[in-house]
């Protein structure tokens, strides 16, 4: 199997405990950081849209808000993959409840709010990007088999891609089957070369063996309770500056991450 | 722009919507010009309008194995896998290549969320799912996917593409790029979408959904009818299959316009065309056929219809064929490619059913009614919400740009 190598020009990150991925270096690093404001600010989506944006649009813009200025890119070029496990679940709970009780009175913005990429669709308009867009899913293996099609558009195009993975918190009774009980989203801004954006060099390998790697504390039970959180193992890596890490990409595959320092 | 592309294989492929099970079935409806659509007769509480439905799906039962997938949705699938052969096709490449060498990648816009809503019409009384529907696979956006993958046994990388209404166009896209990098050698796309509440209240609040079967391109049309397909392909690299036709090229492009309309000039549905026929290697004068997305939505059809008499000249044929499935919304990419092919393969240029008052803004490429005549190069247009815009390229087995 043949190594995907990528670099790293910027990363985003917001949970309700995290307000971004320095916030999540110093907690790894044994500090209490400064809790976020309760919703992302999503700075990047301009003010009616913001307003108007349900909560699942608004993390994911933050944590890409967050990766492409890191990255100093122009967002407008950049093609987008936005994952996520369960979509909107606030809003699949409104339009099931609402079809249940009253079908004709289903609200229009929020139909249109439902569909899977609405979050990319979002990002583009925000940005004025024209470049390829993408929304996916992989139930639990969301960020890993994201990962996986962010590596493939940025090697076989040779082109930066921005990569998202967030979900934001069910409601019962949705929350029994989701198990998404914490908001968390993350991003990468992914590039074929290095540069001097460069933060790290990652070496992707598809494995057939399942092990995701454990996580300690304090970060242990995060993905139960999210899961884009599976990204953590990675985004430690990236913390940290070096290591291995193992995700899984689907049910029977698994994607080792090796990190190398930049040249 | 992109560089010229090395065509795939599609060494098999199938459809099953409104308008029959399997290709054989498709063929014939496309021949006679005969529509799928019929009064709704699906929806919980009544809407009028009419709906693509899909005969014989509340039969087909799942194996026993796969019974926890059980849903509408992967009844669906289960009941298109079934046709023309596909399920024995894709054994046989998991045979020659090993099931984790193929990947998994399908489109859908709202998977099996019937199954959530019939969740919530039957809550138990504390307010929980009922046992039975206490299934968390089937009631994500992964549903159909993670399905299909037990179903065929692949091992490989396996992902939801949901785009809306270019889903499973897209899906063609990310099969090339995983086998030009060699992380597969083989691919299963397509899509799968079902009727619902969802789509039919939604589309109905949004003032898309008609009350007459859906016009497309029809200077009288006012809105969509919404069906329900399941379709599939495999793809493979073109040197193993020398004789089956092929993927030319595909484009991908955002409108960075609106969430629910198109670009006033079609910019995003521009930019997936144009990279389409760079990656392709063709001119727009090589394309015999477009299948166009043609929803029948006011919008859609003024935009595309400019977008063809601007592209191409008056030999290059086009039309809508969502006349006879329905809007099939996250299936439509994979059925009108199915369309495209055998465009291809029998010579039909299907006819624009329900346009029997063309637009004035329709050029000289539509073909309002059944043509016969050979068939190289088809192309395949697919739009969804968001502003995502897709292209794919289809030509006979050897042809050379």
């Amino acid at each position: 199997m043949n190594t995907l190598r990528v670099y790293v020009e910027g990363v985003g990150l917001w949970s309700p405990q995290l307000a971004d991925f320095a916030a999540f270096t110093s907690l790894l690093a044994g500090s209490m950081p400064t809790l976020p404001a309760t919703r992302p600010g999503a700075a990047t989506l301009p003010p009616n849209e913001r307003r108007r944006a349900p909560e699942s649009v608004l993390l994911a813009a933050e944590v890409a808000g967050q990766a492409i200025t890191m990255s100093g890119r122009d967002p407008a070029t950049l093609a987008c993959v936005f994952a996520s496990a369960h979509g909107d679940q606030p809003i699949t709970d409104y339009m099931c409840a609402t079809l249940a009780q009253a079908p004709a009175e289903l609200s229009p913005i929020r139909f249109h709010n439902s569909v899977h990429n609405a979050a990319v669709g979002y990002w583009t308009i925000a940005t004025g990007c024209l470049a390829p867009s993408t929304a996916v899913a992989a139930q639990r293996f969301s960020f890993g088999a994201g990962l996986l099609e962010a590596v493939s558009q940025v090697l076989a195009e040779q082109q930066p891609v921005l990569l998202t993975c967030s979900d934001t918190a069910g409601t019962q009774p949705l929350l029994e089957v989701t198990g998404c009980s914490q908001p968390f989203g993350c991003a990468l801004v992914l590039v074929p070369g290095a540069s001097a954006a460069s933060l790290a060099r990652l070496d992707l390998t598809l494995t057939p063996r399942l092990i995701c790697t454990e996580l300690a504390e304090p970060l242990a039970g995060w993905r139960e309770a999210n899961a884009s959180a599976a990204a953590l193992p990675l985004l430690t890596l990236l913390a940290r500056g070096h290591g291995r890490c193992q995700l899984d990409a689907a049910a029977t595959l698994g994607l080792q991450i090796d990190m190398g320092s930049i040249a | 722009m992109p560089a010229l592309m090395t065509p795939l294989a599609i060494t098999a492929y199938t459809a099953t919507s409104a308008i029959g099970h399997g290709l054989a079935a498709q063929l014939d409806a496309l021949r006679h010009e005969r529509s799928g659509l019929r009064p709704n007769d699906f929806s919980s509480a009544p809407l009028d309008c009419w709906v693509g439905r899909v005969d014989g799906v509340e039969d087909a039962s799942l194996p026993a194995a796969l019974a926890a997938w059980e849903c509408r949705n992967n009844r669906l699938t289960w009941l298109g896998l079934n046709q023309d052969g596909f399920l024995d096709r894709v054994h046989a490449a998991r045979e020659r290549y090993g099931a984790g060498r193929i990947a998994l990648l399908l489109g859908t816009s709202t998977a099996s969320i019937g199954a959530t809503e019939e969740a919530y019409r039957r809550l138990d009384p504390d307010g929980g799912f009922a046992d039975d529907m206490l299934r968390p696979a089937i009631h994500a956006p992964h549903s159909l996917v993670g399905f299909a993958a037990a179903a065929l046994g692949l091992e490989g990388p396996c992902l939801t593409i949901s785009t809306a209404c270019s889903s499973s166009a897209k899906v063609f896209a990310s099969a090339e790029r995983m086998i030009r990098l060699g992380l597969v050698d083989a691919a299963v796309v397509g899509g799968v979408d079902t009727l619902c509440d969802s789509v039919l209240f939604g589309f109905n609040a949004l003032e898309l959904v008609s009350s007459v079967p859906c016009r497309p391109f029809d200077a009288a049309r006012n809105g969509i009818s919404i069906g329900e397909a399941a379709g599939f392909a495999l793809l493979e690299r073109a040197d193993v299959a020398p004789a089956a036709p092929q993927l030319l090229g595909y484009g991908e492009a955002s409108d960075a316009h609106h969430m629910s309309t198109p670009h006033p000039d079609g910019l995003g549905a521009e930019l997936a065309l144009r990279d389409a026929l760079a990656r392709a290697g063709l001119d727009a004068a090589q394309v015999d056929y477009i299948n166009l997305h043609g929803t029948a939505s006011l919008k859609n059809d003024e935009v595309e219809a400019a977008l063809v008499s601007r592209s191409f000249p008056a030999r290059t044929r086009a039309s809508s064929t969502k006349g006879f499935t329905g809007h099939t919304l996250g299936a439509a990419g994979i059925v009108e490619a199915t369309i495209a092919l055998q465009a291809i393969e029998h010579g039909l240029i299907p006819g624009n059913l329900g346009g029997s008052t063309p637009d004035p803004i329709c050029g000289e490429q539509f073909a309002w009614h059944n043509e016969q005549q050979r068939v190289d190069v088809a192309l395949s247009n697919s739009f969804g919400f968001g502003g995502n815009n897709a292209c794919l390229a289809f030509a006979r087995a050897g042809f050379a740009a």
